[in-house]
């Protein structure tokens, strides 16, 4: 299935993008997408629970199972105001 | 409207879109970039928002709020982009028939908009610059 993975602020200046598009298997959940990220991205790996995450706008637990064609985001710290 | 803008905003239009005949009270809190935080000079900060989750949020707080103060009106204005200091970087209005719910209703749209709305900072000053929160979320 393909999810695309958004990415803001603290996230988009380490990882150096602004999207990626995904190709996961079946039942992918959120965390599983953050511990890939904590394995591609030394920066990341200190950070062994994910931030909030967002699926489709809205926020999600990390045991979140994802779907095909989802928007999926994590959501650092957020400092509105 | 949209609560989220790219421009300066624009305070007293915001409370004229708001202000009723029938009301005596309006609350009018602006918040501002400050020349400090944490101990650090800050000159600058920079605002991200996730936009349309951020749009719905807000909406959801200030649809919420209404539901406890159904008297108050609120409008809510968020600016995104690069803010120096003394720049208003949120504007929220609650007026209403009397003073004591408008200023209850603000104070819990602004508590809850940056609890829950995903809009990020990065304060720019002499030491260097950061991403306000993501250095202590780290465990």
């Amino acid at each position: 299935m393909k999810v695309r993975l958004l990415f803001f602020a603290v996230l988009r200046d380490l990882t150096g993008k602004a999207e990626a598009l995904l190709d996961l298997p079946e039942g992918t959940r959120a965390v599983d997408v953050w511990n890939q990220l904590r394995g591609e991205y030394q920066s990341l790996a200190g950070y062994r629970h994910p931030p909030l995450a967002a699926v489709n706008e809205q926020y999600a637990l990390p045991e979140q199972r994802l779907h095909d064609g989802d928007d999926l985001a994590f959501i650092p710290p957020v400092a509105g105001g | 409207m949209s609560y989220l803008t790219d421009q300066p905003i624009d305070a007293a239009a915001l409370e004229r879109s708001v202000l009723l005949r029938a009301h005596g009270a309006s609350v009018v809190f602006a918040g501002v970039v400050r020349d400090h935080h944490e101990g650090k000079a800050v000159e600058s900060i920079d605002y991200e928002a996730y936009r349309p989750m951020a749009e719905k949020e807000i909406g959801i707080v200030v649809e919420s709020v209404r539901a406890s103060f159904p008297d108050v009106a609120v409008a809510v204005q968020h600016r995104l982009g690069h803010l120096v200091v003394g720049d208003v970087s949120i504007v929220i209005v609650c007026s209403s028939v009397h003073r004591a719910e408008a200023f209850e209703a603000c104070r819990q749209v602004i508590d809850r908009i940056k609890q829950t709305v995903p809009i990020w900072k990065k304060e720019r000053g002499p030491d260097g610059e950061e991403w306000v929160g993501w250095q202590s979320a780290q465990c």
